[in-house]
């Protein structure tokens, strides 16, 4: 047992260092830090730097325009990226639809869509959840009808990220009405401007536009933009939900917030002093510390695992569980400590080319929509009452 | 021991509860949010002609002669509709500062238009750098050819753009955290050297920057003694917590009303998702968490008017911390039990959770308040007979 990086882990670490220290714009990576608000350009630029050096997609397989690392080379990669304020790569393409198309595509999918996802050419968005199909997402009811070599699909779909800025989708469909909801299910993948697609925001509490309801009406997709057979999407939705497994916990980005909240803390005065130096504070903020770091090593230790091959189980729940928790804790942590400079709302503020005025703390002003906002991640990607169930009866046989 | 309303008292919330119902709806209150000035006009008329404006101003003065009691129905109501007028701010602690330690002549020119709602107030106590600290006064004030003299400024003044009359907190002597040597002022935003700057708060209220510079104001402007402010200020300050407990409650109710409601038709498997047990025992620990604030906001009403400081410190920080806590688990599981219906504009849940978490955030979070109850028996005591009472002439305004 060691739980310390080998030196050529340790060298790899400062390639990974020197490169983010080179291409990542420090505009982009201050707006990530403190919270701003990121456009498409933002995510893209950073994209197309990892692409240009063939780190865009780590977790593919080399032949496709993978990294070939193994599991610890990818957290120190994700820990690097991080830690320096790079955004997230968007998941939908890369982590999501794009090891799904690995597996189960046709060539020609393959041969069309992968290369797309690698270069950022197209943004992809996650229709699966319905107004009436959320935690149980098998009783989905958009329907895709063949017709000739079409699929004539209508129906609806709700909360989809960022799908204002998509080229394609990648779409649950039922294709068929009989025996187990599961079976008659499948994995369509459909251009975002085929005619009958509308998009409409969803404004979240925090006031931002972020989600969408996405309405299909008689939109026509062609039969070979199914991927595998029909059917079998929920098959490929599963792997798809079970594939991503270090990503989930957010370990990197949380180790990050706990650093600007540290910041923030130093900053704050109470009665004269920092308000790191109140102890009733600073044990808030140590407990949360302790929590991630007892996470890292968990995490850690699902990847030694995965090394050793065992394929990917239930423990990604606990993961999830576990990361969001501490993701909400320290978001918390942020409001409470600027105190009253939580309360005013400059959204604009946010935002590039903001020339106003500012109120409070420049720090300040995201935390509390911040605080809202991630109210999300105990609700998304399999709620936190649905990862334990899973937990309970995959893990513990309850 | 009663818990039972009075006949007037139950007459009291149903009149408000009646008027909110016909003129708060969540679309007009929508509206009234997003209005250029941030309150309603005809709704502040319509509280005045229900003699709501004068509800801590007693019976000889014109006024509904209420206490704690009163006060919390009226907020209780507020919080189910979300209110955003400067009640609080102008009734709940300028009305009954005025009532309690205003001078005769103040009590004569200032209150009148209050309860007429022909003049509003804000409550300008709080600085940058001071978290919560109400001692934290660095704004100084000093006479000068007799008339004071204000420097400083007031950092997140709730509802501050929209008031006709400030009251303001100042050094009169010594050091930026000293205890004795605060004083309290009224001052006319419109006096010179006064600046300000509005934003809105991210709750749906608004709020302001206010900058005090060489502000010259006649020698009466004096609210109580001199020096001697801060027991007078904790003692407003306290009133509006206890208000602002019974709002929180008003909220949580609404909330837990709601999520309730989703469990029983909310389908998911094929069954009303109130049907898993996990979500069961989550309800059930937001209604207890529930009875638990209500419990204190009641304690709060009763004890903020205790005679006894001491008394009245523990019993309002003692309900300001625990609404807090329960403030944020009923937030937090409303919106989760939703689902991603909760984390929508659309949906009310996330107004009232908003509101919620400001509460937390005014006069002093959760764990603010833990200290301040801890520390509750070395409090200063307030001797309002004590206060010496100025003599000059108050001018009208
Ligand atoms: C910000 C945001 C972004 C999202 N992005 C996407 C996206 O890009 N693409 C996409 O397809 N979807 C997306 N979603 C949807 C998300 O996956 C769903 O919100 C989630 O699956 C929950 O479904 P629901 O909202 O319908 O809630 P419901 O399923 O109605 O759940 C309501 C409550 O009941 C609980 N519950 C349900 N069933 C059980 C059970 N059996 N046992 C115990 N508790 C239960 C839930 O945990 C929750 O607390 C997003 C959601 C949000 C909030
Ligand atoms: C110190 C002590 C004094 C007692 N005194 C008396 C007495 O004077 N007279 C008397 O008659 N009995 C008495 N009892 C017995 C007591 O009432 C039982 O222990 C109790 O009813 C639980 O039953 P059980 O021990 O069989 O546990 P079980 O019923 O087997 O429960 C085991 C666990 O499962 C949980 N559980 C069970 N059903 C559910 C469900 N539907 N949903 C969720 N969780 C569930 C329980 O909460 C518990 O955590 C006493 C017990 C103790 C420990």
């Amino acid at each position: 047992m060691d739980l310390n990086y080998t030196p050529e882990e340790l060298a790899f670490r400062d390639e990974v260092r020197a490169f983010v220290r080179d291409k990542l714009p420090p505009q982009i990576a201050r707006k990530v830090i403190e919270h701003k608000r990121l456009v498409k350009d933002d995510w893209v630029t950073w994209q197309k730097a990892l692409y240009a050096q063939g780190w865009i997609a780590p977790g593919w397989p080399k032949e496709y325009g993978g990294t070939g690392w193994n599991p610890v080379q990818r957290h120190i990669f994700e820990e690097e990226c991080a830690a320096a304020g790079g955004p997230r790569v968007i998941a939908f393409g890369v982590d999501m639809v794009g090891p799904v198309i690995i597996a189960f595509g046709h060539p020609w999918q393959k041969e069309r869509y992968l290369p797309r996802i690698l270069s950022s050419e197209d943004w992809w968005c996650q229709g699966y959840s319905e107004p009436g199909s959320g935690s149980d997402l098998a009783s989905l009811k958009t329907r895709a009808e063949r017709r000739g070599d079409h699929y004539i699909v209508n129906g609806q779909k709700t909360w989809t990220t960022l799908a204002q800025y998509a080229d394609m989708m990648f779409c649950l469909v039922r294709t068929s009405t009989e025996g187990k909801k599961q079976n008659g299910i499948s994995f369509l993948l459909i251009d975002m401007k085929t005619p009958g697609i509308t998009v409409r925001p969803i404004i979240t509490l925090d006031g931002e536009h972020e989600v969408n309801e996405v309405w299909l009406e008689n939109v026509e997709v062609p039969v070979e933009n199914l991927v595998g057979e029909e059917g079998r999407g929920w098959t490929y939705a599963k792997f798809l939900l079970s594939h991503e497994r270090t990503g989930i916990a957010g370990v990197s980005r949380s180790k990050r917030e706990l650093a600007f909240l540290k910041h923030i803390a130093a900053e704050q005065t109470q009665g004269g002093r920092p308000l790191i130096e109140n102890p009733r504070f600073r044990d808030k903020i140590s407990r949360v510390e302790i929590d991630l770091m007892a996470l890292e090593i968990t995490v850690l230790r699902v990847l030694a695992a995965d090394r050793q091959g065992r394929p990917p189980g239930p423990e990604a729940s606990i993961l999830k569980i576990k990361g969001t928790e501490i993701q909400q804790a320290l978001t918390e942590l942020m409001m409470e400590a600027v105190g009253p400079w939580a309360l005013p709302h400059l959204p604009d503020s946010w935002g590039d080319h903001w020339l106003g005025e500012r109120v409070g703390p420049e720090y300040a002003a995201p935390l509390a929509a911040q605080y809202l906002n991630f109210r999300k991640v105990s609700i998304y990607g399999g709620s936190n009452e649905i990862q334990r169930n899973i937990v309970s009866q995959m893990i513990l046989g309850l | 021991m009663d818990f039972d309303y009075t006949e007037e008292q139950q007459l009291l919330e149903d009149s408000v509860s009646k008027f909110l119902e016909k003129n708060y709806t969540f679309e007009q209150r929508r509206s009234i949010v997003a209005s250029r000035v941030g309150y309603s006009a005809t709704a502040w008329e319509g509280l005045a002609n229900l003699g709501l404006l004068g509800l801590p101003v007693p019976q000889d003065r014109d006024g509904f002669g209420g206490g704690g009691i009163e006060t919390m129905i009226v907020m209780e109501a507020f919080g189910r509709h979300l209110v955003v007028e400067p009640y609080l701010g102008t009734v709940v602690m300028a009305a009954s500062c005025i009532a309690t330690a205003g001078t005769d002549e103040q009590k004569q020119y200032l209150l009148p238009p209050i309860l007429e709602g022909k003049m509003k107030f804000a409550c300008a106590f709080t600085e940058d750098g001071g978290r919560y600290d109400l001692d934290h006064v660095a704004t100084t004030a000093h006479m000068d050819d007799g008339q004071w003299v204000l420097n400083g400024s007031k950092s997140v003044v709730m509802h501050g753009a929209v008031a006709d009359l400030l009251i303001v907190s100042a050094r009169t002597s010594g050091d930026v955290n000293d205890r004795n040597g605060i004083s309290l002022f009224f001052v006319h935003p419109a006096e010179e050297g006064v600046s300000g700057r509005e934003y809105p708060t991210y709750d749906g209220n608004r709020a302001a920057e206010i900058g005090f510079e060489n502000v010259r104001i006649s020698g009466d402007s004096l609210i109580g003694a001199a020096d001697r402010g801060l027991p007078l200020i904790e003692l407003i300050a306290d009133r509006a917590i206890a208000a602002l407990c019974a709002e929180a409650v008003g909220c949580m109710k609404v909330l837990n009303d709601a999520t309730l409601e989703y469990l029983k038709t909310r389908q998911q498997f094929g069954v009303p998702i109130g049907r898993f047990q996990a979500l069961q025992h989550r309800m059930v620990d937001m209604v207890m968490q529930y009875e638990q604030a209500k419990s204190m906001a009641l304690l709060a009403a009763v004890k903020v008017d205790d005679a006894d400081p001491v008394e009245r410190r523990k019993s309002v920080s003692a309900a300001k911390e625990l609404i807090g806590r329960a403030g944020r688990y009923i937030s937090q599981q409303a919106i989760q039990l939703h689902g991603g219906m909760g984390m929508t504009d659309e949906l009310n849940v996330g107004h009232y959770v908003k509101r919620l978490t400001t509460i937390d955030t005014l006069f002093g979070d959760a764990d603010h308040h833990l200290d301040r109850f801890a520390q509750a028996e070395s409090a200063q005591p307030l001797n309002v007979t004590a206060f010496e009472r100025p003599r000059a002439k108050w001018r009208r305004i």
